[in-house]
């Protein structure tokens, strides 16, 4: 027996087998406790709940909901409020992140400085202090009386800013973005992607303008379906009583959250695209500027895309990291998953459910948008070349 | 001959600093204009700051919030009237001498562990657990007739710095350990603990603390529970544990494999290889990146609010939520800013140095 034992193999099946006995008992052990409090608090378990109705308004929301929808449609408001929010929030801080880089790898010793205090503040304040912050600043502007008007047709106030719009459902303002956006990218695609090199360039001008004139008819058409009966089609925010109506509001939650994620996610971001742009060797620059490309060129053609490839995996892991930031937003009432789940759990006492729900969905949210970059990472790369 | 010599470095000093001078800031025309728009806009930034937190500011508490209302410039005021509050959150007050000595103590303990004196893992532990013991008696009281506090009624900037030097405390040997068996040559230890470590890392923290303090309730019976606050640090810990666990997998990884071998040549155990010749070294190649999870850490102790507990962030917010400071927002969260940036910033400009001096991370 002892024998059998000193055998490195057999000692390592045994090792792994109670390794996976210790946690399967803790599981179990776990599960088994869980049973007996919600017996004893007279609880249900299951996922029944979801289709009952939650009778608990939601702040923000991109689809109509009322007190009578049920669990379902709240936890997937929330999911939608995060993905809004995260797309908003993660484009400022990239458009930030690489201003304040080029800032700091300027040969201008002033430019240099105004990029380090940057970084130095706005990465050293936590960002949920950034967001309390922001949130603070928002709500004490001027009441709807005393609004901010900026041009007779926008207003800024504690209530938060009052945008132009158009009456249409929400379903198809977003089907208009999504088409809107779409078109863009094909055109864009076919202008400059590799793939249509081969074509004649007057061909392919034609071609790209013809697609951004569909996307752009397909825009107007899914506007004029959606449009609410009876109304102007432009919806001007209005002072009626106590506050504006009309128009697209930009509450303080959403603006104070979109806020404090750009300003402390672009501090994180422009180390890394500093890291990136100086990874890029000089030799490259400097052929380009010898082949007679202007400053823009050298940038957009051969700096940023050189150092998008040195940088994308840790830009990956940053991006999943803001990401994650947007559930701060139950710090100052932003309806997203997190929050949506929270209120879930007090309100309908099914928390072990709700906690697996939001735990799915963090993971598989993440792990989407790290899969996405990964793959651009690999199609990108520069094949047998080492940019470093 | 020293005189003539002198007078050239003398001649030669000169060109070289206005060469430097003109190649950072004039270099070209539009590089002239870019330094002299960077130039006014941060002296009118910096104006404005000082005008603002300074020139035109109440100091005092004195005049009460009517004061400040007063003033253009910033109520400091508020700070006069409620720094307690925010420090202390809502420790007893005749014993907040007791909630300082402890903060001070942790304080002093983190600055010793920078020194490289301590830097052994025997002397590191014992420097710890006197000073987390030392911290322990006097905030919760008990012992040498010190009137005892409990746990619910920490608050302020001790409770943020316990919380962060509990959850590292905790956090570091754990992260040693799931390094450890993340590397583990057993299939399944290594897969498991993978999906584990990954999976916390996707996670928000906010998701953590919240099961941390809310769930972990039902799944555990009663004599496990014990305090929220343990809870929450637990939660902390595991955190800290799952990032700190891929830096010290990376600087294993940046061993030679030839170490390894070499101690295994020489016929050391598993134990010994680890504990004197992998981990001294991860630790060395990790210290980086290591530091600044440190600085990330320590700022997402604030994150703590958000499951209730009145940490430096909460006292602030209480700070000037109530009575007749509505108003003096933005200097609360200025004064709080100020408390995490001097934390976060010179403990990253520690890294920084550690950094140079070291030579690592370089390559």
């Amino acid at each position: 027996m002892l024998a059998v034992l000193k055998l490195r193999k057999t000692r390592n099946w045994i090792i792994q087998a109670l390794f996976v006995g210790a946690l399967a008992g803790i599981v179990i052990f776990g599960i088994v406790t869980a049973s007996q409090t919600m017996q004893s608090q007279g609880m249900t378990s299951g996922f029944g709940f979801l289709f009952r109705s939650t009778g608990w308004p939601i702040s923000f929301s991109l689809i109509p909901y009322g007190f009578g929808d049920p669990y379902w449609k709240a936890l997937l408001i929330g999911v939608l409020n995060t993905l809004f929010l995260a797309a908003i929030s993660l484009t400022l801080s990239t458009l930030v992140g690489l201003l304040v880089a080029v800032l700091r790898t300027t040969r201008n010793g002033v430019m240099n400085a105004l990029g380090t205090i940057y970084v130095d503040t706005f990465r050293n304040i936590p960002i949920i202090l950034q967001v309390f912050f922001w949130y603070a600043v928002y709500t004490h502007l001027p009441r709807p009386r005393e609004a901010y008007d900026i041009a007779g047709t926008a207003f800024l106030s504690a209530r938060g800013l009052f945008l132009p719009g158009l009456n249409v459902t929400g379903l198809s303002a977003f089907i208009a973005i999504v088409s809107g956006i779409a078109g863009i990218v094909l055109a864009l695609w076919i202008a400059h992607g590799r793939r249509f090199s081969r074509k004649e360039p007057a061909a392919r001008r034609r071609l790209s303008w013809g697609v951004a004139g569909i996307g752009a008819l397909a825009v107007m058409a899914v506007l004029a379906a959606g449009r609410i009966p009876d109304t102007p089609l432009l919806s001007l925010p209005e002072l009626k009583g106590l506050n504006f109506k009309g128009g697209i509001n930009v509450s303080p939650e959403l603006a104070a959250m979109a806020t404090a994620i750009a300003i402390y996610g672009g501090a994180y971001l422009a180390e890394i695209f500093r890291a990136g742009f100086l990874a890029v060797r000089r030799g490259q620059i400097e052929a380009a500027q010898s082949l007679g490309l202007s400053g823009w060129d050298v940038f957009a053609r051969v700096r940023l895309p050189l150092a998008i490839r040195a940088i994308l995996p840790t830009l990956t892991n940053q991006y999943v990291w803001l990401l994650k930031a947007t559930t701060l937003g139950i710090a100052v009432g932003f309806a997203d998953f997190f929050m949506v789940v929270a209120v879930s759990i007090t309100q309908s006492g099914q928390t072990m459910e709700l906690i697996g729900i939001l735990m799915a969905g963090f993971l598989t949210i993440n792990y989407t948008l790290s899969s996405v970059l990964n793959r651009i990472n690999r199609s990108i790369a520069l094949k047998g070349q080492n940019i470093n | 001959m020293t005189a003539t010599s002198h007078i050239d470095q003398q001649e030669t000093a000169r060109p070289a600093a206005w060469d430097w001078l003109r190649e950072t800031f004039f270099a070209s025309r539009l590089h002239a204009a870019m330094s002299l728009a960077g130039a006014i806009l941060i002296v009118a930034i910096g104006w404005q700051l000082l005008d603002w937190a300074v020139v035109n500011a109440v100091f005092s508490s004195a005049g009460g919030p009517e004061a400040c209302r007063e003033a253009s410039g910033a109520c400091w005021a508020i700070i006069d009237a409620r720094w307690r509050l925010i420090l202390f959150g809502l420790y007893p007050h005749e014993l907040h001498w007791r909630s300082a000595t402890a903060c001070i103590v942790i304080v002093a303990v983190a600055i010793a562990s920078c020194m490289p004196v301590f830097w052994r893992a025997a002397r590191l532990a014992a420097l710890w657990i006197a000073g987390m013991a030392s911290f322990y008696i006097l905030m919760r009281g008990g012992l040498f007739g010190l009137v005892p506090v409990s746990e619910a009624k920490w608050g302020g900037l001790s409770l943020t710095v316990f919380i962060f030097s509990a959850g590292v405390l905790v956090g570091m040997p754990l992260a040693i350990v799931f390094a450890l068996m993340r590397r583990s040559e057993l299939p399944v230890i290594a897969r498991t603990m993978s999906l584990v470590i990954d999976a916390v890392r996707s996670l928000p923290l906010v998701t953590i603390l919240f099961t941390a303090a809310v769930v972990l309730p039902f799944v555990l019976p009663g004599w496990l529970q014990g305090d929220k606050l343990y809870r929450v640090i637990f939660g902390f810990a595991l955190f800290f544990a799952a990032y700190q666990a891929e830096i010290i997998r990376g600087g294993i990884q940046a061993i030679p494999p030839g170490q390894d071998e070499a101690a295994k040549a020489l016929g050391l155990s598993y134990w010994h290889r680890v504990s004197r010749i992998m981990l001294p070294q991860a630790f060395r190649n990790a210290l980086p990146p290591t530091i600044s999870q440190f600085v990330i850490t320590f700022k997402e102790t604030s994150l703590v609010i958000i499951v209730g507990f009145f940490e430096v962030m909460a006292s602030g917010n209480a700070a000037y939520g109530t009575g007749d400071w509505r108003f003096a927002y933005i200097e609360v969260y200025v004064f709080i800013a100020l408390i995490y940036f001097t934390f976060a910033f010179s403990l990253s400009r520690y890294g920084a140095y550690l950094e140079r001096v070291m030579r690592v991370g370089k390559n």
